[in-house]
């Protein structure tokens, strides 16, 4: 399929097959052996790369990102960020002097994100540096380079006029730049699967070895980018990345955006988009139990038929959803509500792991009296689910003690969670229902949250 | 100098530019092949029937090849004494084991092909546990092996107070960025080069001659760098190298093989899980009187290195600690998994984790503060006339030049080992002060008192690490020096790098003896054509001996050109310097360069090999008696944590680190690896959890479910500084080693979670926590504390 964009400044049209990605075409096509593949599954950032587009530059793993996603993008690689005249990147010179690297293969990936970081005026460090992995250092002395970076002035040369893409060539896939072209496309083509950032259907390819055809990418589909928000409702376009979620929610629901600050990493936030996260129907997303406990609204389109429902009436059973053949996630929108919300995301590590158990509670008290109760989890069934007897426990009870623990008992009634690699049953269910009672001790204004905490 | 000075890593210009070429990037030949395993389904059986023909017909596939059609040795084991089929003859032993071998036009087709295989097994029972291979009693080498000193027996049953436990150490995947690689480039007469990511090349090569029928002298292998070994990568590159020569040998293309993420912790063994059992006699004061260990390693399903790393296991069941009566009874046990193998420390962590849960209960039992208990329990101090000795001096401490006047304790370690050159005593003290070790204590307890769901906890764990490959013959290096005749100068040995800084500090050794700037030394890869017979890059030996072996063939070039230098004169060669690119003689002085090139022109040799053996080690292993150590590291940390005891969810707050490098080559390098070491050594503790299936499948093979600390996870304030004190023994500048040690600082983290959830309770109850110290984990602990309140 036919790609163009800009690598390391220069413009560059590839016919390669859809699903092959930009890490292996930079390193077995354009002898850029600078990117490295550490896990092909875009876990440890060795492979990082900028990408630019109208939007901005974003870090983004290579090695779960197709190069049709790329058109009309500008891509830097390590062996683009020294400056024409070959004077370092800020950042690379800040690891060098600061004994950054040791065994160096995380360090192209680690000069990316610092600089993508850096050119965005970012300092959150740790927050930039969670998807990139070093087992030598520690960290430490990585950390003492971004923070010396942070001084320094963006290098000219990382603004790059954009290409004119070329056109998609043969029809090897499709590529629409609207939702209204991506309907009758997709009513036709119903078997096809749809791309949006990758970051789930990347590892189809990379480690389940799938040939995918056919596909269509929605990289194009500007369409359903935006966030609305209204008087009545906050509604998020299928294709806007966690990124952009996390910013736009954190006015209104801060916990879920801290809550997003942690799914994944930034990599794959820039790269993963709301609608895949509940289209894949993994129950183990961390956006739809949040959604759900906000009481949101899932719009579905086929052809040009739109119908919508609750979320959690979205997911039917594990891996099975109630969406018909030809259909696609539009959007979805949550009402507007004053901010009860709170995410509890239990995971092995804190940043860019799979959560074992998040629980996403939404409880209204008015008058000592629970007016409201959307409690919603991932990990505890074989989809996002609800936790009704608890909701019923709770709803029209005292704001008490004695009602969060005649409520915990209702757990067991509303999970039966398994036991795999991330945790075991009883650790789900007993960590469940300490999550309630957490969120009744954070009402009371008592430190629970050991990230919040200093030495 | 150049030692002594916080140089950047000779690579880290190339690092941070992409340039620096691991053995994927070497650009290859268009007809390259790339090779690929398929690997064993089931944990143990007979194979009935293997169908390879979907395998053969897949796109791009070249050659398919199984045990059968080897032409040498079917034999990746690095143990003489045990063969270790490098693809499965008719029995599989774990699930990942390779079977057969692909190779084809590219990586992907080559693992696409891997997957068609159609494999019958009978499958026979399954020893998966340690719990499994307990109660079968299988195990290797024979049976258990035994050191002891004093009787235990009688002082456990004289002493005032006992404790007994036992606990679960998981295991640790090295997970080193660069995943295992190697190619093969077939030479002329048969000759093959091999590039491998090896901590061995020896090793690569004598396998590889072995598989393929050739002398060794048929076999070139080279290393510039790993991208990360850990031990990892000491014997498990083996297979790679083989079939990579095999192919290119019997195709005449070059072949490359690497393994993908998820086969690479599928196939390679990983650091041992262990279960130790203990019981401690002690009196009210906490002193320990007697201490019996029954350590049970999990090694998988062949013996790898997994003697030497149990035995290393055993010789620091001690740690820090003076023990007198004391027995240590290691189980080396044989399970359907894969073979563990070399991991940083090498069976020292399991080990010492083993002492420090002891007196971590005994503190518990006579309700003193664990410090004290430990302190108490320290070696006695080895004083020593100059703490802070000049860097670089020749000046020895302890043995036979001490000062005058002092008497070394009669200390020994359980195997009889004199200590003689213990400095923790002082080096707990200057941490204690420098960490602020009791405001804080007392602040925890505050902390604890005043909260109810998050909770506090702190502790300072020491570490002593015994330096020396305990296979005394292991102790040697080579070096080759050349002198260009434009006083350049090219510097190989037999070490490896693999991000430890190992090249950059020997670099500087080079530099320093010859008196010229860092920059007139080019760091060579390592090449078996160029150092032969070398050791594993391992034990944290490799500035040690390579240091010291660059030092030697050094000397023989100054040597050569000092006595040319002062031929007819009254001046003595040995009065000749090398200085600030100069060389002095008499009063007279010359440019390095121009004395060079005259030499040159004289005729005098340039070059020389340089070699080095570790002297004063000698160890007896059947018996457990010897001195198998020429010295020993040494540190201590304080770590302080907190846990929420809602679901176990835990972070590191701050760490202080004070450790001994000894005379440091290298100061920015050296923290680099005790700041790396150490938040290695607190995943292995924390988050890094290994979890196999019922059916023996390991389900944590990729960083989305296998879990090493990111960024976040260092502590927040995170302070390490150096020991200012040169090493006793005669190691290259005064230097020590500090590959391994560091990573033993992790206990602290460890047991500071212990700490913590010991607020939890009343203190009626020892805390008692595993190890991964999971969240999961932690919760149930904190349960158990609730419960017995």
């Amino acid at each position: 399929m036919r790609t163009t964009f800009l690598l390391n400044g220069e413009t560059v049209t590839t016919d390669e097959a859809p699903c092959v990605t930009l890490l292996d075409h930079l390193r077995t096509k354009a002898g850029l052996t600078g990117t490295k593949e550490g896990c092909n599954e875009g876990d440890c950032g060795a492979c990082t790369v900028m990408v630019q587009d109208e939007t901005g530059a974003r870090a983004l793993n290579a090695c779960i990102l197709f190069l049709p996603q790329l058109d009309g993008k500008s891509v830097t690689t390590v062996e683009g960020l020294a400056a024409p005249d070959g004077t370092p990147h800020p950042a690379q010179t800040a690891l060098v002097e600061h004994h950054g690297s040791q065994c160096g293969f995380c360090t192209p990936g680690f000069a990316m994100s610092m600089a993508t970081a850096h050119l965005n005026g970012a300092a959150d460090h740790d927050d930039q540096l969670a998807g990139n992995l070093c087992r030598c250092t520690g960290y430490a002395p990585i950390i003492r380079a971004a923070d010396a970076l942070s001084a320094a002035p963006v290098p000219a040369h990382l603004s790059q006029p954009l290409p004119q893409t070329a056109g998609t060539g043969e029809d090897a896939a499709f590529r629409p730049t609207s939702a209204d072209q991506l309907a009758p496309w997709y009513q036709a083509n119903p078997d096809a699967t749809l791309i949006a950032g990758a970051t789930d259907v990347g590892l189809w390819v990379t480690k389940h070895l799938m040939d995918l055809s056919p596909v269509a990418f929605l990289t194009g589909c500007d369409d359903l980018k935006s966030v609305s928000v209204s008087d009545d409702e906050i509604r998020f376009g299928a294709m806007v990345s966690l990124t952009d979620v996390r910013e736009a929610i954190a006015p209104y629901h801060p916990d879920m955006a801290e809550m997003i600050r942690r799914y994944g990493s930034t990599q794959v936030r820039n790269a993963a988009t709301i609608g895949g996260n509940i289209a894949n129907g993994s129950p183990i997303g961390d956006g739809p139990p949040a959604l759900i406990a906000l009481g949101a609204t899932l719009h579905l389109r086929l052809g040009d038929t739109r119908r919508q429902l609750p979320l959690e009436d979205y997911f039917l059973e594990y891996r099975k959803q109630d969406r018909q053949p030809g259909e696609f996630v539009e959007a979805v929108s949550i009402p507007r509500q004053a901010d009860r919300l709170k995410c509890y995301k239990l995971s092995k590590r804190f940043d860019q792991d799979i959560s074992a158990v998040c629980g996403c509670l939404n409880v209204t008290v008015a008058d000592g009296i629970v007016t409201g109760a959307r409690i919603a989890y991932g990990g505890m069934a074989a989809t996002p689910k609800r936790a009704s007897s608890v909701e019923a426990a709770l709803l029209g009870a005292p704001w008490t003690q004695d009602s969060i623990t005649a409520a915990m008992a209702q757990f067991p009634a509303d999970f039966t969670p398994m036991s795999d690699m991330r945790a075991s049953a009883d650790y789900r269910l007993v960590s469940a229902q300490n999550m309630l009672q957490r969120y009744f001790y954070e009402d009371q204004g008592l430190p629970t949250r050991v990230l919040g905490v200093q030495a | 100098m150049s030692v002594y000075s916080s140089t950047p890593h000779d690579t880290a210009p190339l690092h941070v530019a992409g340039s620096a070429r691991y053995v994927d990037d070497v650009p290859l030949p268009a007809n390259t092949l790339h090779l690929a395993f398929g690997l064993s389904t089931i944990a143990h059986g007979t194979i009935t029937a293997l169908d390879l023909d979907a395998v053969r017909a897949a796109p791009g596939v070249v050659k398919v090849m199984t045990w059968q059609d080897l032409p040498g040795h079917n034999d990746v084991s690095p143990t003489p004494t045990f063969r270790e089929p490098m693809l499965a003859e008719d029995e599989v032993f774990y699930i990942g084991q390779p079977i057969f071998l692909v190779a084809a036009t590219s990586h992907l087709a080559a693992r696409k092909a891997a997957r068609l295989a159609q494999i019958s097994y009978s499958e026979k029972p399954a020893l998966l546990t340690l719990d499994d291979a307990i109660a079968a009693e299988d195990c290797f080498e024979g049976g258990a092996r035994i050191y002891q000193k004093g009787d235990v027996d009688t002082a456990l049953s004289k002493a005032p107070r006992t404790v007994e436990g036992s606990f679960e150490i998981g295991g640790q995947e090295h997970f080193y960025l660069e995943g295992m690689a190697a190619l093969a480039e077939p030479q002329e007469g048969g000759d093959v080069i091999v590039r491998s990511s090896t901590q061995h090349p020896t090793e690569i090569q004598h396998k590889v001659a072995e598989a393929l029928h050739k002398p060794m002298n048929a076999v070139r292998v080279e290393v510039r760098r790993m991208g990360g070994g850990f031990g990892g990568k000491e014997s498990q590159g083996n297979a790679l190298a083989i079939s990579c020569a095999l192919i290119a040998d019997m195709t005449g293309r070059p072949a490359k093989m690497r393994y993908d993420r998820d086969d690479d912790m599928i196939i390679t063994g990983k650091r041992h899980d262990f279960r130790i059992a203990y019981k401690a006699g002690f009196d009210d004061t906490g002193k320990i009187l007697a201490v019996e260990f029954t350590q049970w390693a999990r090694c998988g399903w062949s013996p790898d290195l997994s003697a030497p790393v149990a035995d290393r296991a055993m010789l620091h069941a001690d740690n820090a600690y003076l023990l007198t009566d004391v027995r240590i009874t290691s189980h080396r046990m044989r399970t359907n998994t894969q073979s563990n193998t070399a991991f940083r420390g090498f069976g020292g962590p399991q080990g010492m984790i083993g002492i420090e849960r002891v007196l971590d209960h005994v503190a518990h039992a006579v309700g003193g503060v664990p410090l004290n208990i430990r302190r108490l329990n320290y070696y006695a101090p080895v004083p020593s006339s100059a703490q802070n000795p000049n860097p670089g001096s020749s000046q020895k401490f302890g043995g036979d030049h001490s000062p005058e006047g002092w008497v070394a304790p009669a200390q020994t370690t359980p195997y009889h080992m004199p200590v003689k050159d213990f400095i923790l005593h002082e080096l707990t003290d200057q941490l204690v002060n420098s960490a602020d070790y009791t405001a804080r204590r007392k602040a925890v307890d505050d902390w604890n008192a005043a909260n109810t769901v998050l909770k506090k906890g702190i502790a300072l764990t020491p570490v002593k690490f015994g330096i020396s490959f305990t296979l005394t013959h292991l102790n040697q290096a080579g070096a080759l020096v050349h002198v260009y005749q434009d006083g350049s100068i090219g510097m190989n040995h037999g070490g490896t790098e693999m991000g430890q800084g190992l090249f950059q500090k020997v670099a500087q050794v080079t530099a320093s003896r010859f008196g010229v700037p860092l920059d007139r030394i080019k760091i060579t890869a390592t090449d078996t054509a160029k150092v032969p017979n070398t050791s594993a890059t391992a034990a944290s030996s490799g500035t040690d001996l390579n240091g010291m072996a660059v030092r030697d063939a050094c000397e023989k070039i100054k040597t050569r050109l000092a006595v040319w230098l002062t031929e007819g004169t009254r001046i003595a060669a040995a009065d000749v310097r090398f200085e600030h690119g100069q060389v002095h003689v008499g009063d007279q002085t010359h440019s390095f360069d121009e004395v060079v090139l005259k030499a040159y022109q004289s005729r005098i040799s340039l070059s020389a090999t340089g070699f080095y053996k570790t002297p004063d080690v000698e160890w007896d292993r059947d018996a457990g008696t010897g001195t198998p150590f020429f010295y020993f590291a040494y540190g201590a940390a304080v770590t302080e944590v907190v846990i929420d005891t809602l679901t176990g969810e835990n972070r590191i707050l701050r760490t202080d680190i004070l450790h001994d490098a000894g005379a440091s080559l290298n100061p920015a390098l050296d923290v680099g690896q005790i700041e790396g070491g150490y938040v290695q050594g607190a995943g292995w503790l924390t988050t890094e959890e290994l979890v196999w299936d019922a059916k023996g499948a390991l389900k944590t093979h990729a960083p989305s479910t296998y879990k090493i600390p990111a960024c976040s996870d260092r502590p927040d304030i995170f302070n390490v500084s150096l020991w200012d004190g040169a090493n006793r023994a005669d190691t290259i500048y005064k230097s020590k080693a500090v590959g391994e040690p560091p990573f033993m600082l992790g206990i602290s983290a460890f047991m500071a979670l212990s700490d913590a959830i010991a607020a939890c309770g009343d203190g009626s109850r020892y805390v008692a926590l595993d190890a991964p110290a999971t969240a999961e984990r932690i919760l149930w602990a904190v349960r158990r504390q609730q419960a017995a309140t």
